[in-house]
C-alpha cells in the first residue's frame, strides 16, 4: 500500500516535471502564454468601451479572459492530451507502468496548472492595471474557495474528457475545437452568465467555470451581485457536488473506457 | 525553365491543398465535420451578441451591432489561416513526424504551406456564409445584399486573404524555432491583429500610439473596406476622412510589404531551423 503511493506520488512529479521544466526552457512560451493571450481580452474590453458600458464589465472581462487560460488547459492539455500521447507512443507505456492513470492525470493537472496560472496571473494583473479595474471584494476566503473548488472541478471534469480523448482518432481535433468558442459562450467568459437567461445558465452550471466565474464576479465587483445567477453559497455547495462527482465518474470512466479500448484494439492504434 | 518552375509550384500548391481538404474535413466524422463548421462560428458571434445585448438591453438597431458582427465574422479567416498554416509545421513535424520527407522533396516549401492554407480558406469560407446568414436571418443584420458593392467586396478579400497566407507563413517559419505550444503563439499574434485593427470596434478607442501600429497594418485597411462594401458608410471617424479608393491603395502597399517581408523573413527562419535541426524536432511534452 505504502509502496504504490509512493510510486504513484512519483508518477504524478514525474508528469509534472516534464511540464514544468518545458515551459522554462522555451523563452518563447512567456510571449505566447503570457502577453499574448492578454491583447485578445483587451479587444473585448474595448468593445465595452465602445458600448459605454458600466465600468464593472471591464472587471468582468479581465476574470473572464484570466479563466480562459485554464479552460485551454484542461482541454488542450488534459482532455486531448491522452489522444497526444497515443498518436506518440506514450499512452502505452503509462498503461503498462504499475501507476494508477488518475496519477498521470494528476501529474498533466499539476504542471497545467502552473502554465495556466502564468498565463491568467498576467492577464489578470496586468489587464486589471491597464484598464485601472475597480475591485470591490466582499469576502476574500470565499473567493479564494470558489476558485479553489472551480479547479477541482474542472480539472476532474478534464480526467473525464481524457477518457474519452483516449480513444479518439483523428476527429480529436475538432471535438476539441468545438469545445472552445461554445464553452465561453455559455459559460459566460466575458459577459454575465444570467443574461442567456436562468434556465440556459443553470443547464451550463454543469461546467465547473460558470458557477466559478459567476461568483467570484459576485464576491469581487460591485455590481457583480445584480448580475449574478445563484446566490455565492449555493454555488459554492454545487461546485463541492461537481468536484466530488466529476473525480469518481473520472475513476470509472477512465477504467471503462480503457478496457473497451483494450478490447477493440484502439489503445495503439496511431495515425487514423 | 521559368515555366517549369511555375508549373512545379502550382502543382505543389494544389496538391498540399487536397491533402489539407483530406486532413481538414475527410478525415473527420462527417456530422462531426458540420456541427463543427456551424456552431463553432455562431457561438463565438453569440458571444459579441450576448455582450452587446446585455448593455444595450436588448436592442440591436444600433450601426454599431453591425459593425462589430462584420468584422468579428470576417475576422475569422485571420485566425483559422494564421492557425491553419503554422500548425502544419507542428502536425507534419512533431504528429505525423513528416516534415523531414517534404523536405527532401523537389518541391518548394513556401508553397506546400500556401497550398495547406487553402483548406483552412475553404472550411473558413463555408463557415463566414453561415454566420453571415445566421446574422441577416435571426439577428436581423442589416445587410441588403442587391446593395452590397461587389467589386469593392471581392478585390478586397483577395488583397486580404493573400496577406493572411502571408502572415501564416511567417508564423510558420517562427513555429519551426518553437516548441509544440505554438498554437498559444497563433492565437496570440491573432490576438494582436484582432485588438490593433479594430476588428471588433472602432480603431478611434486606441490609444494613440496603438492607431499607429493600427494604421501601418494592412488588415486595418481590410476589414474597413470589407465592411463599407457590405454596409455602405463607416463608422471610424479616423478611417473615414479616407475615400474607398485611398483605402484600397493603402491596404495594396502595406500588403506589398508585408508579403517581402514574410518571405524574407520565412527563409532567414528557415535556415537557422537547419541549422539547429530543428525541421525533426519532437517535444513530448
Amino acid at each position: 500500500m505504502k509502496t504504490e503511493l509512493r510510486t504513484n506520488l512519483k508518477a504524478i512529479f514525474g508528469r509534472a516535471y516534464v511540464r514544468l521544466v518545458g515551459a522554462h526552457r522555451e523563452p518563447s512560451w512567456l510571449a505566447s502564454e503570457a502577453l499574448l493571450p492578454l491583447l485578445s481580452t483587451a479587444s473585448f474590453v474595448y468593445v465595452y468601451k465602445a458600448l459605454k458600458a458600466p465600468e464593472e464589465y471591464t472587471g468582468f472581462v479581465i476574470l473572464g479572459g484570466a479563466m480562459t487560460a485554464y479552460w485551454i488547459n484542461v482541454l488542450w492539455s488534459m482532455a486531448a492530451q491522452f489522444y497526444w500521447e497515443k498518436e506518440m507512443g506514450n499512452l502505452e507505456l503509462y498503461l503498462v507502468a504499475p501507476i494508477s492513470r488518475m496519477a498521470i492525470l494528476l501529474g498533466m493537472a499539476t504542471g497545467g496548472f502552473y502554465l495556466a496560472s502564468t498565463r491568467a496571473v498576467f492577464v489578470f494583473v496586468v489587464g486589471s492595471l491597464i484598464f485601472k479595474v475597480n475591485f470591490v471584494v466582499i469576502s476574500l476566503g470565499k473567493l479564494a474557495l470558489i476558485f479553489f473548488l472551480t479547479q477541482v472541478a474542472l480539472y476532474g471534469l478534464g480526467m473525464i474528457f481524457s477518457s474519452l480523448f483516449m480513444l479518439f482518432g483523428r476527429e480529436a481535433w475538432h471535438t476539441t475545437n468545438l469545445f472552445q468558442e461554445p464553452i465561453y459562450l455559455l459559460s459566460g467568459f466575458f459577459f454575465p452568465v444570467k443574461s442567456l437567461g436562468f434556465t440556459i445558465g443553470l443547464l451550463a452550471s454543469f461546467i465547473p467555470l460558470t458557477l466559478g466565474l459567476d461568483g467570484m464576479r459576485q464576491l469581487a465587483f460591485k455590481g457583480g451581485k445584480e448580475s449574478g445567477l445563484l446566490n455565492v453559497n449555493l454555488e459554492i455547495i454545487a461546485l463541492v457536488i461537481l468536484s466530488i462527482f466529476f473525480l469518481i465518474a473520472a475513476h470509472y470512466a477512465l477504467k471503462y473506457m480503457e478496457n473497451m479500448g483494450k478490447k477493440e484494439g484502439r489503445l495503439t492504434l496511431r495515425w487514423q | 525553365m521559368a515555366f517549369d518552375r511555375l508549373k512545379e509550384n502550382l502543382r505543389t500548391t494544389r496538391l498540399a491543398g487536397k491533402l489539407g481538404w483530406a486532413m481538414e474535413a475527410n478525415w473527420a466524422d462527417p456530422f462531426l465535420f458540420a456541427i463543427y463548421s456551424i456552431i463553432r462560428p455562431i457561438a463565438s458571434s453569440l458571444i459579441l451578441v450576448f455582450m452587446y445585448l446585455v448593455v444595450t438591453r436588448g436592442k440591436t438597431s444600433f450601426d454599431l451591432f453591425a459593425y462589430i458582427f462584420l468584422g468579428n465574422t470576417f475576422f475569422m479567416y485571420v485566425y483559422n489561416v494564421l492557425f491553419g498554416i503554422s500548425w502544419v509545421i507542428h502536425e507534419d513535424r512533431e504528429h505525423y513526424e513528416m516534415l523531414r520527407y517534404i523536405y527532401i522533396a523537389p518541391i518548394r516549401m513556401y508553397y506546400y504551406l500556401f497550398g495547406r492554407g487553402i483548406a483552412k480558406l475553404i472550411t473558413t469560407t463555408i463557415a463566414i456564409i453561415i454566420t453571415l446568414a445566421f446574422g441577416m436571418i435571426v439577428l436581423k443584420i442589416p445587410i441588403d445584399l442587391l446593395k452590397v458593392n461587389y467589386p469593392l467586396f471581392f478585390i478586397t478579400l483577395i488583397v486580404g486573404l493573400f496577406v493572411i497566407t502571408c502572415l501564416g507563413i511567417l508564423l510558420a517559419g517562427i513555429t519551426m524555432l518553437t516548441a509544440h505550444h505554438s498554437f498559444a503563439l497563433t492565437e496570440g499574434l491573432g490576438g494582436i491583429f484582432y485588438l490593433a485593427c479594430g476588428a471588433i470596434f472602432q480603431i478611434d478607442l486606441l490609444p494613440n500610439w496603438l492607431q499607429y501600429i493600427s494604421k501601418a497594418l494592412p488588415l486595418t485597411y481590410w476589414l474597413e473596406l470589407l465592411r463599407r462594401s457590405i454596409l455602405g458608410k463607416s463608422l471610424s471617424l479616423t478611417l473615414a476622412k479616407y475615400s474607398n479608393f485611398q483605402l484600397l491603395l493603402i491596404m495594396l502597399l502595406t500588403t506589398a510589404l508585408l508579403a517581402l517581408f514574410s518571405d524574407y523573413i520565412y527563409k532567414l527562419i528557415e535556415h537557422v531551423a537547419r541549422k539547429k535541426g530543428k525541421i525533426d524536432q519532437v517535444i513530448n511534452y
